[in-house]
């Protein structure tokens, strides 16, 4: 098959011996730096499962300390002077309530921003303006939005250190995580498909309701989760507004038997959440509170993990089932 | 005709098709839809606004009583006493030492981390870690401080058994580890952005993987690994709840982490949980350090952004 | 006609090669690279003239799951650079490279060139000075950087990065040097730059080209080989094979009815 002549070898010009001696000399120096290879994977290794280790040994911790207290009436108790009857009720029942406003707050709004920067605005300085905005928002530390909600909310505009200022809050906070995953997911979508709506005479909105909303709710739902859990989590914001950390009622229930049947007087009650009440349990000398706020903090790891988890799940699957 | 039939009965047809009347309709729905979409853009313009006119608003009353001098001069920070001092030195050392600390651990760690994972590490290896640092920096503070508190804090004291129970060195440590799956993940996506090429080229050269990382791919990302560095220094001088738990609430000039300090952020916090009347000079003290520690934040920020433009490898 | 009695710095032995996935890429290639002569690869997108070439310089290895089968053995030493037991390494320290295109570090002219030096231990700053100075020379790059070595070398132009990464390969003193399309990227004048200076460059070492060039491979190889779908359909000295090719499928391909 092929058409060439195979010739006998003859050595080239230098020794066999030289180019021996030098690979010789070539291997050793090999060989050296490739223990720096190794002894760098080693030390790369420990530098990864520091922080797996010290989240495994935090989580492990705080469930040792605190799993005398995993029991229903932890759950269903107020907290109380005494720490063996302390238990979490006001504190989980706030955090569900300041989350939902969180969420009113936050989707809806960083949605709709999220679909104005990507779908609709020019780009001129003034969209410039409102990104750089939202990047800013992202690095300001959580404590200066507690003192936005101070200042703002609580007094200015009277809202009191409520349910309703802390969702506000949370839900600044969080808003710039909404528009961002917003705008990515809504990148991810091809023109192609844009133009094919167009195509068949569909009005901007259409085509942003029917078509680009509806293929990237997915990766919308994996940051507002991200989002919820941050919220759930977030603790100097709301002791700023100055959640009142002894709580030993309830916010009045948004449901009653009586008309109109639904009020919104829970908006404006006082309240705490889970950190909130692990951080004032630590804070007292008394050890016995600090079983307390181990199980808690079980409780809110738990929960954010969770969370986090399945938006990271959900994000998997949707890369994996795109099939533009 | 006359006049007045004229004006009765037009002589234009001025109605319009109703294909036309309801594109005309459409058109102003589109336009409300646009307006409503933009107003809510505009929300994060007028959060920003609102921050910032918060913190002046209530500075500017605090500067009022306290002068500027003062302020940046004064070596205590006392403003719930009887002789009240408003030196916010203190609280800016203690924020500096904790940070010192945490980005003393978390910037090698990380970035360690950050070069094993883009050049060491198996695809499948990076596929499990990747996700694992992201659920690490969705663990809620309060949780790192309780670790600093009271599980960190008793081992150090065996092995420094000066140490106080409230000290710089816990909280910064924990810190430190909670930023390193921040330095580690964006440094190691920078690394990533470098293409194969140039690898290829350090490579087919006879260099060792170790070679390669150090001496071609890290400079190459060094924008972005320089990025990541910032988002970790701002990241802790705005961490509030573990210095607030683990690290103390006393504010002296201190750069010894041995000792026990307040930060600005822990001082805040002190503050919003104690009865403060509003209008206060303490209430209004809080703001003009929320406004000190703002103004650092962004000087951060800013400084990221800047070094990221000017170094940002085109490829 | 071959010289029987050119020497052959290395030949590849039955090499067969498969990518990650099973895929098939070279199909029992014979051939040798003789000593101090440029050795031109030509034929269709998809042929395996890359795959070949980087077979020699082990850079398969970088990614997880291709298999080589056969040997490449490089003389006088008889070594299978294929063999697990050789470092890959190793061979790079022998065979180096220039690639499709210019890839320079982000570093500044000098440590381009010295980089291979330096992974090496060499350290001596005398050593290195005269090492890039020789190399750039021989580049043909000396005289336009000299003022500048301190420079970054992304500020040079496509051709002289080119020329840079073959000062960069030269500096080391490899036995062969691997060229995968280096013409590719650069404009006509900086392509005969190249040109000339792999035919200089044959005197101390020998060359294997991989161009989609027909004329290039005329213009400057001394042995051709006309790959297809990863077999070696003709090897022989370059005037053979564009006058009087032996088979129609090269024939066809060099008169362009094909390819």
């Amino acid at each position: 098959m092929m058409s060439t002549n195979m010739t006998t070898k003859k050595p080239t010009s230098s020794t066999p011996a030289s180019v021996l001696k030098n690979l010789g000399e070539v291997r050793a120096m090999i060989k050296r730096h490739k223990l720096n290879d190794y002894l760098f994977s080693l030390i790369g290794l420990l530098a990864l499962s520091l922080a797996l280790l010290t989240l495994m040994t935090l989580f492990m911790d705080l469930v040792i300390d605190g799993y005398q207290r995993f029991n229903l009436d932890f759950f269903s108790n107020f907290p109380s002077r005494r720490a063996g009857s302390a238990g979490l009720l006001s504190a989980w029942v706030g955090s569900a309530l300041v989350m939902l406003v969180t969420f009113i707050v936050a989707v809806p709004m960083g949605v709709a921003a999220g679909l104005y920067l990507e779908e609709y605005a020019p780009k001129n300085w003034f969209s410039d303006l409102i990104e750089i905005n939202v990047t800013n928002l992202a690095g300001v530390p959580s404590i200066v939005y507690g003192l936005l909600a101070l200042g703002l909310f609580v007094y200015i505009l009277g809202l009191g250190q409520s349910i309703l200022t802390a969702g506000l809050t949370l839900g600044l906070l969080i808003l710039p995580i909404v528009i961002v995953s917003t705008r990515e997911s809504i990148r991810a979508i091809p023109t192609a498909i844009r133009e094919a709506a167009y195509a068949v005479g569909a009005t901007k909105w259409q085509v942003v309701y029917d078509h680009v909303l509806k293929y990237s709710y997915g990766g919308i739902l994996t940051g507002v989760i991200i989002g919820m859990a941050r919220a759930l989590g977030e603790t100097a914001p709301i002791i700023t507004i100055g959640a009142l950390t002894f709580i030993a009622f309830l916010p009045p229930s948004p449901v009653s038997d009586v008309a109109p049947f639904i009020n919104f007087e829970w908006l404006s009650s006082g309240f705490t959440v889970l950190p909130i009440q692990m951080f004032n349990w630590l804070s007292r000398p008394d050890h016995a509170f600090h079983i307390n706020a181990a199980a808690t903090g079980a409780i809110i790891i738990l929960l954010t993990l969770l969370m986090n988890g399945t938006a990271i799940y959900l994000r998997y699957k949707i890369r994996k089932n795109i099939k533009w | 005709m006359n006049t007045a039939s004229t004006m009765l009965t037009p002589s234009i047809d001025l109605t319009i098709s109703p294909r036309l009347a309801k594109n005309v309709r459409r058109n102003i729905k589109e336009r409300i839809i646009e307006f409503i979409l933009m107003l809510a853009a505009l929300s994060a313009v007028a959060t920003t606004l609102s921050i910032v006119g918060v913190l002046l608003y209530e500075s500017l009353s605090f500067f009022k009583t306290v002068s500027v001098v003062d302020f940046f001069t004064d070596t205590q920070w006392t403003p719930l006493f009887e002789d009240a001092h408003y030196g916010i030195m203190p609280l800016v050392s203690g924020t500096l030492t904790t940070s010192a600390v945490a980005l003393a651990l978390a910037i090698p760690v990380g970035t360690i981390a950050a070069i094993y994972l883009s050049e060491f590490a198996s695809h499948k290896t990076r596929e499990i870690v990747k996700p694992i640092l992201e659920l690490l920096v969705g663990v809620p503070t309060i949780v790192f401080g309780y670790f600093a508190l009271l599980f960190l804090t008793p081992i150090l004291q065996k092995m420094f058994p000066d140490l106080p129970g409230f000290n710089m060195l816990s909280a910064g440590i924990v810190m430190g580890i909670m930023i390193v799956p921040y330095i580690a993940s964006v440094a190691e996506d920078a690394m990533r952005a470098v293409p194969m090429s140039m690898r290829e080229g350090s490579y087919a050269m006879g260099a060792t993987r170790f070679q390669t990382a150090v001496r071609v791919v890290t400079p190459a990302a060094i924008s972005g690994i320089v990025a990541a560095y910032i988002l970790g220094i701002s990241r802790a001088v705005g961490e509030t709840m573990v210095v607030a738990v683990a690290a103390g609430q006393q504010p002296i000039i201190s750069f010894n982490p041995m000792e026990s300090a307040a930060t600005i952020t822990a001082f805040i916090v002190q503050v919003a949980m104690g009865d403060l009347p509003h209008g206060s000079i303490g209430y209004q003290s809080i703001f003009a350090a929320g406004l000190v520690l703002l103004v650092m934040t962004l000087c951060f920020n800013i400084l990221g952004h800047m070094i990221r433009k000017k170094y940002r490898e085109h490829y | 006609m071959i010289n029987p009695t050119t020497p052959i710095k290395a030949e590849s032995r039955d090499l067969n090669f498969f990518y990650n996935g099973g895929n098939h890429a070279l199909k029992s290639v014979n051939m040798p690279l003789y000593e101090n002569k440029i050795t031109a690869l030509i034929g269709p997108s998809g042929c395996g003239k890359s795959t070949f070439l980087r077979c020699f310089n082990r850079m398969h290895d970088l990614y997880p799951g291709n298999k080589y089968q056969g040997q490449i053995v490089m003389h006088p030493d008889n070594t299978n650079i294929l063999e697990h037991g050789v470092d890959p390494i190793e061979v790079r320290m022998r065979i180096s490279m220039v690639f499709q295109k210019p890839n320079p570090f982000p570093k500044s002219i000098y440590e381009n060139v010295a980089y291979g030096l330096r992974v090496r231990g060499e350290s001596n700053k005398r050593q290195l000075d005269d090492k890039v100075e020789e190399a750039l020379k021989g580049a043909a790059l000396w005289n336009e950087v000299k003022d500048r070595l301190q420079d970054l070398a992304f500020n040079l132009s496509g051709g002289q990065q080119q020329r840079l990464c073959i000062a960069r390969a030269l500096a080391t003193d490899p036995e062969i040097m691997l060229f995968d399309e280096p013409t590719s990227a650069l404009d006509p004048i900086a392509t005969a730059n190249i040109e000339e200076l792999m035919s200089e460059l044959k005197q101390k070492l020998t060359i294997l080209v991989v161009t989609h060039n027909m004329q290039q491979a005329a213009r400057v190889s001394d042995y051709t080989a006309y790959m297809y779908l990863g077999e070696l359909m003709e090897y022989d000295d370059t005037n053979t094979i564009f006058t009087r090719p032996s088979r129609k499928e090269t024939e066809d391909y060099i008169t362009g009815k094909f390819g």
